[in-house]
């Protein structure tokens, strides 16, 4: 094995450019692929620090009815907040959110939206809830980018918006649109209005009263309250994982051209030196080696164009993703009109685990394909070899 | 003391060709002792690269027998035939057949890598081999820089620098002119004094045939006669 690895090497840097050319091509994969995996995982660490800013923070309590995808049990999801939590919502540790279902209608059209009410004090949740601190004749509202732009809407501008209260008749207000913020977590955003949780609580009939409880802390044992249920951080993120993991079968379709390219380059060099080194290959025999130790050798050769591809990947690709990671990735499209929870700007995070198996796997693809055409070779008469006779 | 090298008997060797088959040996009896410096000679066609390969192992017999270092040919495996050409034989092949992208001193060091030598003891005797074919001044060249009497003469010191009990040579000289021809024939037959190392050849080039002390002539896959040339002391 070491005698073919120095063999191998021999050859390799022996035979020039055209190894060079492949491993420049390989390189390349190398760092177009781990660039591509850094941005995931940079974007799946992106996507959990907003939703937790934004969205979740430590865990929640929902009200035992509160379905988030079933949007007719709002009416029933609601209840008086638990005195035994009146305690670490006054510490600002916890913050209430009462929910309701209503329509919005902005330049006289109508639109559903989900009204949610949030104490304007709060800086749990990363929202600008301050902005509906604002003593107005309207009710203060702030809303998410995506939303303003789906709805034409501007700060300072008035919409009327309407709601059933408990009796089930329907009641119409003015809001007015006191901030408009951006959070890249479609979930906070999408379809939905922020009013001060008093206001929410007077215009339903339900003072005092919240669906959901958002909390800082994530490490606090937390005993069973009645009527809520306890939604730990993991499996509000559970969606998160979900949806990365089937972006990564599309990313897998990519990776997968970019290997078949590089890994083109080494069949068709495998192939072509097969052909071309057959008197070679004949030597080695003559002096003293076993079919099998050619096509060992000839693997060898071939799985080394990786270790030197990670070599000269490493070379360029170090400042370059480095740079990337530090400076990181702006797209060139609008990323909010992709309904993903994915920011302008991702920066990717190259972990040492990221690195060492991309490597590994290029390594190993590479050896299997440098094996397979080299099999040829066990088959071959050395006499026939040794003339270059074999076609 | 003399001992058997090769011992050859009613070796025949078939070759498929078209429909039927071609017999390119037919019936041989040889028998080589250590030492000897002898000579396949014949026309093209004759079969002379035929039982070289037989007897370096790249081949085997159809029937009869080759019995080369105390191994029958046609009864080792592929690992067995390997390690006899490993630790025992050298070839010289008429286009010299080195590696192009390795180095005069890498060429002659490759056999000694197989058998596992230490570095510093790989240095010394590819230098020593160089020594042999006058070559040290040459070690960092690579093939295609060098001259094909060169050429030849770093063939023989990698044919030569494990020490092998029998060297083979098809045609060395045949792309060379008569004064390279001579300076590898003079090296070979002073290493074959030197080191009692068996040589056999296979030509149908006189300046090679002036040198063998025992030559045989080989006609249509057959031994037509042999000539033993007197040792001069
Ligand atoms: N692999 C093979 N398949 C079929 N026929 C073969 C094969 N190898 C050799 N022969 C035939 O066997 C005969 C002897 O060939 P061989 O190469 O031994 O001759 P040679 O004496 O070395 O000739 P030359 O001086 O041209 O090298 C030739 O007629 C050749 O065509
Ligand atoms: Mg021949």
């Amino acid at each position: 094995m070491k005698t073919a690895i120095k063999l191998a090497y021999r050859n390799l840097t022996g035979a020039g450019l055209r190894t060079w050319l492949n491993v420049i091509v390989l390189s390349f994969s190398f760092v177009v692929i781990l660039f591509m995996k850094g941005v995931m995982s940079g974007w799946d660490l992106q996507a959990k620090t907003d939703l937790t800013q934004w969205e979740i923070a430590g865990g929640k309590y929902w009200h035992q009815q509160y379905d988030p995808y079933d949007p007719f049990t709002l009416s029933d999801s609601h209840a008086p907040i638990p005195p035994e939590l009146a305690d670490e919502i006054a510490a600002g540790d916890m913050v209430p959110l009462l929910m309701t279902q209503g329509s919005i209608y902005p330049q006289g059209r109508l639109q559903s939206v989900l009204i949610k009410g949030i104490p304007a004090e709060q800086s749990l949740l990363k929202l600008p809830t301050h902005q509906l601190d604002t003593v107005t004749e309207a009710f203060p509202a702030i809303i998410g980018a995506m939303m303003a732009r789906n709805l034409k809407l501007e700060i300072g501008q008035y919409v009327t918006i309407r709601w059933r209260d408990v009796n089930g008749t329907f009641d119409a207000h003015d809001i007015l649109i006191t901030d408009i913020f951006s959070s890249n977590v479609p979930s906070a955003e999408a379809g939905q209005i922020y009013l001060p949780l008093e206001t929410l609580q007077e215009m339903l009939s339900m003072p005092g009263e919240t669906t959901i409880l958002t909390f800082r802390d994530e490490e606090r044992e937390r005993t069973s309250v009645e009527g809520f249920s306890l939604k730990t951080k993991e499996t509000l993120t559970a969606s998160i994982d979900e949806m990365l993991k089937t972006k990564e079968v599309g990313q897998g379709i990519l990776y997968f051209i970019l290997l078949l390219l590089a890994m083109l380059a080494i069949f068709d060099t495998q192939v072509l030196s097969i052909f071309k080194r057959q008197k070679e290959i004949g030597t080695y025999i003559a002096l003293g080696y076993t079919r099998g130790q050619v096509v060992g050798l000839f693997t060898v050769e071939g799985a080394m164009h990786s270790v030197l591809a990670a070599l000269v990947g490493a070379l360029y690709g170090t400042p370059l993703l480095w740079w990337m990671a530090k400076n990181g990735w702006t797209m060139p499209v609008d990323t909010s009109e992709f309904g993903v929870p994915i920011a302008q700007t991702l920066y990717p995070v190259f972990s040492p685990g990221l690195i060492v198996s991309t490597t590994l796997l290029v390594v190993l693809i590479t050896t299997i394909v440098s094996y397979w055409p080299s099999r040829k070779i066990a088959k071959m008469n050395p006499t026939e070899a040794l003339r270059g006779k074999i076609q | 003391m003399e001992k058997s090298v090769i011992s050859i008997r009613q070796l025949v060797k078939k070759f498929p060709a078209g429909k039927g088959e071609f017999t390119a040996l037919k019936g041989i009896d040889l028998e080589f002792n250590t030492g000897e410096f002898a000579g396949l000679i014949g026309p093209s066609g004759s079969g002379k690269t035929t039982l070289l390969n037989i007897i370096g192992s790249l081949d085997v017999p159809s029937t009869g027998e080759a019995v080369v270092l105390g191994s029958s040919i046609g009864e080792l495996s592929a690992r067995e035939a390997a390690r006899l050409r490993k630790h025992s034989l050298g070839f010289i092949f008429q286009s010299y057949n080195l590696l192009a992208v390795h180095t005069v001193f890498e060429n002659v060091e490759f056999p000694l890598l197989l058998l596992d030598y230490s570095a510093s003891e790989r240095k010394k005797m590819v230098q020593e081999a160089l020594e042999w074919v006058g070559l040290t001044d040459k070690t960092d060249s690579r093939p295609p820089k060098l001259s094909g009497g060169e050429c030849q003469r770093v063939a023989i010191a990698r044919a030569m620098v494990k020490k092998p009990s029998l060297v083979l040579a098809d045609e060395p000289t045949a792309n060379l002119d008569a004064d390279n021809s001579h300076h590898i024939l003079k090296t070979m037959e002073t290493l074959n004094r030197e080191l009692n190392t068996t040589f056999l050849f296979a030509t149908h080039d006189e300046k090679v045939i002036g040198y063998l002390r025992r030559k045989i002539f080989l006609k249509d896959g057959r031994v037509d006669k042999e000539e033993w040339v007197k040792q001069t002391p």
